[in-house]
């Protein structure tokens, strides 16, 4: 509740910024506090004590679950905004009004993690996907941006379209919107209705794999992912995507018994054509920007995982794999945002160049593979387990497992310009403040890749 | 105790990456790495305790490092690889030697967190991490086509390991507690299909490793394209890890599959050892002669651990030993050769025993060794393997001794080439090895012909691993 109501009180107060303050320094300063006191006030709520305290008549549900993502929500912008000050402040002087869709997409996240009713998923994936159409189309004179921008609003709005279709549906199978009960299971036998149901549901399953950009839903990632400004690509990859998981988690963990087995059909075969387009395109990309995209797709494969059955591994793995990736991703686009191209050749020779740049983006890259002493490899372990724990069949888990080996090699190719290509990196001057900011996520990264249990010990106590 | 083998060669690691003195750096280096072959010889000779501590609670997996017979004579191994390597390549120059080394000593520190750990999700841990320094060495430091070889032997072992990774979450789902121990894992509650299954996962990854034919195309231009002081570690230290997961894990997690594919298994041994033999008389290049000679071995090695005889099980735990001993040797002098003469075509050698008699005299002595003629070590391993072979089935036995005739072969082959014949203009001009190197191989050739006349240390050494083995 907190949450909600500060990050949209933030967003309001940053708006107004953008008249009186005119320092991009100051502007980013308020921000960040701002964030700050956004997780204070969501720890208050951890703790018991309410901003303003009342009944939500079952619209919405704040679980310690729902908190703790918070949390970890608000602390990853506030390294991401922390990290990406002044590249945000490159595109307008208004820096202010960016940070201000920053808290409205907070505030859509914070919707996410905590609604029980399907109207408020509605409003909460909305809330979320606004800004967002703006923050693409950020860069008003790049025609890539625009056009970005403009696919991503339409295809956008058409899955809210098949969302509230499916949403429909599954009132007018069950008469609620309420996200636990009533469900209609196979056994009760009622069949128009269970007709009525599984169809609302796979289409609420549609709109949702559209969010998360996960195949065959997945085709305006690669196109917006490479024609947003990459400093916000880097948000929409991380944030926004894991705020999409855990809303797809929430509604699925107590609505896919109604679906039967048809649901491990279904989820089964988007696993695979998830891991196998996200993977498999990646390698043949020249670009690394797309190259990310894509392998953004292969992650959300594995996140999907979690979907496949409740166990205590897919509610630590989800919220472990979130947070790793989210970290890995704002790095690795970090680094890229310093380079003045997107190609791997723009790689070459940064090893000598800057050995302690070329150190951290092989940290983030070994997360993003799943090498152990880095947190990805504990989320995919999770991940996998996670899959085994729900009963899925060890062919589903080899195939996850051949699709990482296949992960490694095009993260490799970037490893290799780096370390054994010759040539001169063609970069923009990266001051050593910022090396060390990424320094701090790769030694983050580090952490959570020998004691991953750091972060989800608190979801317990 | 224990974790002093990981703690050593990683701290080290880390000060090396801040001295920018070539000099100094190798001395820290090898000064350390002394330091761990101390500890491990005094580890040898003692009971050690076992290292145990919390690590995942929420995976229930432990932090337990523990030492038995096994994973003794394998530390042991490693600890006396690294100062024979360092200081052998002390004089060598690489471009950035403080990270060549600080990336060498990461390797250690892996390899030993493998043979000592006692925890399944541990053990996995540390195979990867002594693949990830590898891959930077012989990508960064390595000859001309290095960097899609070494790629190809990375996305090979990392795929072989993720096969195991499947193994272990697939073993720990069925034990009682979820726990990763090995006593865990061979208690674990499977079908006799499961546990198939489940070796199969297993048998890839370290198959993969060591290799078994027809897995092994990574592994003779990996060991070709890597720098020399890397394709020691490699051959001497690294490949041990796939025949230490089979008596590890392999052998007492699965005693009935792994007696079902004896047969299976031995069969493509023996035509692996046969096939890198008679690659290795075709060989001119003298990297290349030692890395097929090295296949046939580890083959050989194998086939005995999977008749799954006491004999042969022994003679391949001190084989284990001794065959890295020898091949140290040989790749030492082989370095030498490439370092002074700028060639490692054999035929641009000769004259070696004229010109320099004591390295030549070093040659002829690993030689006979690879050769596992009597009174060196490898003879004592080889006869009770052979032996072994000989009770599981006297025809297996017989085509796998033919791989002794074509090792004399190939092998005098390469003295005959390198020590006599004519001068050859490169070994004429080649300036006198330095002392310190031709100390470590002397040092080296006397392990050979004392563990070879009085091998009752290893014996001892190895006793309680055996018992444990031959008790499932």
């Amino acid at each position: 509740m907190n949450a909600i109501i500060v990050s949209t009180l933030l967003g309001v107060i940053m708006m107004f910024c953008s008249w009186g303050i005119k320092s991009q320094k100051t502007q980013h300063t308020i921000a960040l506090v701002g964030l700050f006191v956004l997780i204070i006030s969501n720890l208050a709520q951890l703790n018991g004590w309410f901003v303003i305290d009342f009944d939500t008549k079952g619209m919405l549900a704040f679980t310690r679950f729902g908190l703790f993502v918070n949390t970890l929500f608000f602390v990853i912008t506030f390294i991401y905004i922390w990290l990406n000050g002044e590249e945000i402040a490159k595109f307008d002087n208004q820096a202010a009004d960016f940070y201000a869709l920053f808290f409205f997409i907070l505030c859509g996240a914070s919707i996410l993690t905590s609604f029980d009713n399907l109207l408020m998923l509605f409003i909460g994936i909305e809330i979320l996907s606004i800004p967002l159409y703006i923050l693409t189309g950020a860069d008003k004179k790049n025609l890539f941006s625009n056009e970005a921008a403009l696919k991503y609003f339409l295809m956008g709005s058409f899955s809210t379209g098949i969302l509230l279709l499916g949403i429909t549906f599954i009132y007018g199978a069950t008469g609620s919107f309420h996200l636990v009960e009533p469900i209609l299971r196979p056994s009760d036998g009622l069949p128009k209705e269970q007709m009525i149901l599984s169809a609302g549901l796979l289409l609420v399953f549609a709109a949702m794999n559209f969010k998360v950009s996960a195949a065959p839903f997945h085709f305006w990632t690669p196109d917006v992912y490479d024609g947003a400004p990459t400093v916000f690509t880097s948000f929409m990859a991380t944030i926004v995507k894991a705020a999409g998981f855990i809303a797809f988690i929430t509604i699925f963990n107590s609505q896919s018994k109604a679906l039967g087995y048809t649901w491990e059909l279904v989820l089964s075969f988007v696993i695979v054509s998830t891991l196998l387009v996200g993977n498999i395109v990646a390698v043949f990309q020249r670009s690394v920007k797309r190259m990310l995209a894509y392998s953004s797709i292969a992650q959300a494969g594995f996140m999907l995982f979690a979907l496949y059955g409740k166990s205590i591994f897919a509610t630590e793995g989800i919220v472990l794999y979130a947070t790793v990736y989210s970290l890995a991703t704002i790095g690795v686009f970090g680094v890229l945002i310093k380079m003045k191209e997107n190609s791997f050749e723009a790689f070459n020779g940064l090893a000598k160049a800057n050995p302690l740049l070329a150190f951290v983006t092989t940290i983030f890259l070994f997360s993003l593979a799943g090498i152990p002493l880095t947190g990805g490899f504990f989320a995919k372990y999770y991940m996998l387990n996670a899959l085994y724990a729900a009963g899925a069949g060890l062919w589903l888990i080899i195939i996850a497992i051949l699709f990482a080996a296949v992960s490694v090699f095009y993260y490799f190719k970037l490893v290799q310009a780096m370390y054994f290509a010759s040539g001169e990196p063609t970069m923009h001057e990266v001051p050593k403040k910022y090396t060390y900011a990424l320094l701090l996520i790769a030694i983050l990264l580090l952490i959570l890749g020998v004691f991953p249990s750091v972060v989800f010990n608190y979801l317990y106590f | 105790m224990l974790i002093s083998f990981l703690l050593i060669p990683i701290l080290t690691a880390i000060v090396l990456l801040f001295i920018k003195k070539d000099t100094l750096a190798a001395q820290t280096a090898i000064a350390a790495s002394l330091v761990t072959l101390v500890l491990a010889v005094f580890a040898s000779i003692n009971q050690v305790e076992a290292f145990d501590m919390a690590w995942l609670p929420s995976l229930n997996s432990r932090f337990t490092l523990q030492a038995d017979g096994l994973a003794k004579i394998l530390i042991l191994l490693t600890a006396i690889s690294l100062p024979a390597i360092l200081i052998t390549s002390a004089k060598n120059q690489y471009k950035q030697k403080n990270i060549f080394l600080s990336l060498l000593l990461f390797t250690q520190a892996g390899l030993m967190g493998v043979f000592l750990a006692g925890d399944a999700l541990l053990f996995y841990f540390f195979w990867e991490l002594a693949l990830i320094p590898v891959y930077f060495l012989c990508s960064i430091w390595g000859g001309e086509k290095r960097i899609a070889i070494t790629f190809k032997f990375f996305i090979y072992t990392f795929l072989g390991s993720l096969f195991m990774l499947i193994g272990i979450l697939f073993l720990n789902a069925h034990t009682a507690e979820h726990s990763f121990s090995i006593q865990a894992f061979i208690h674990a509650n499977l079908t006799g299909e499961q546990k198939i299954t489940a070796f199969a996962l297993f048998f890839i990854a370290f198959a993969i490793k060591m290799p078994i034919f027809p897995l092994h195309t990574w592994q003779p231009d990996t060991y070709e394209q890597s720098p020399t002081a890397v394709t020691m570690v490699m051959s001497a230290v690294m490949v041990k890890m796939g025949l230490y997961g089979i008596l590890r894990w392999l052998l007492p997690l699965f005693p009935v599959a792994f007696a079902a594919h004896t047969h299976v298994v031995v069969f493509l041994s023996v035509v692996g050892i046969l096939y890198a033999s008679f690659i290795a008389i075709r060989q001119d290049d003298i990297k290349r002669l030692i890395a097929y000679s090295s296949i046939a071995h580890i083959g050989l090695m194998n086939a005995a651990i999977f008749t799954n005889t006491g004999i042969a099980i022994q003679g391949a735990l001190i084989q284990l030993f001794s065959h890295g001993i020898n091949v140290l040797g040989l790749w030492i002098i082989a370095d030498i050769l490439e370092q002074q003469t700028g060639t490692r075509s054999m035929q641009q050698m000769g004259g070696l025993a004229k010109k320099q008699p004591t390295l030549a005299i070093l040659l002829v002595g690993f030689a006979l060794a690879n050769i596992a003629m009597p009174l060196t070590n490898a003879f004592v391993g080889e006869f009770l393997m052979f032996n072994g072979l000989f009770i599981l089935n006297p025809w297996i036995a017989a085509f796998a001794g033919i791989s002794i005739v074509l090792a004399a072969i190939y092998t005098l082959n390469m003295v005959q080439k390198v020590a006599y014949g004519e001068i050859s203009e490169k070994i004429n001009n080649m300036p006198a090895p330095n002392k310190a190197a031709q100390a470590v191989l002397i040092i080296l050739l006397i392990i050979v012909f004392v563990t070879g006349v009085y091998p009752q240390p290893l014996f001892t050494l190895t006793a309680d691993t055996l018992q444990q083995l031959l008790a499932k």
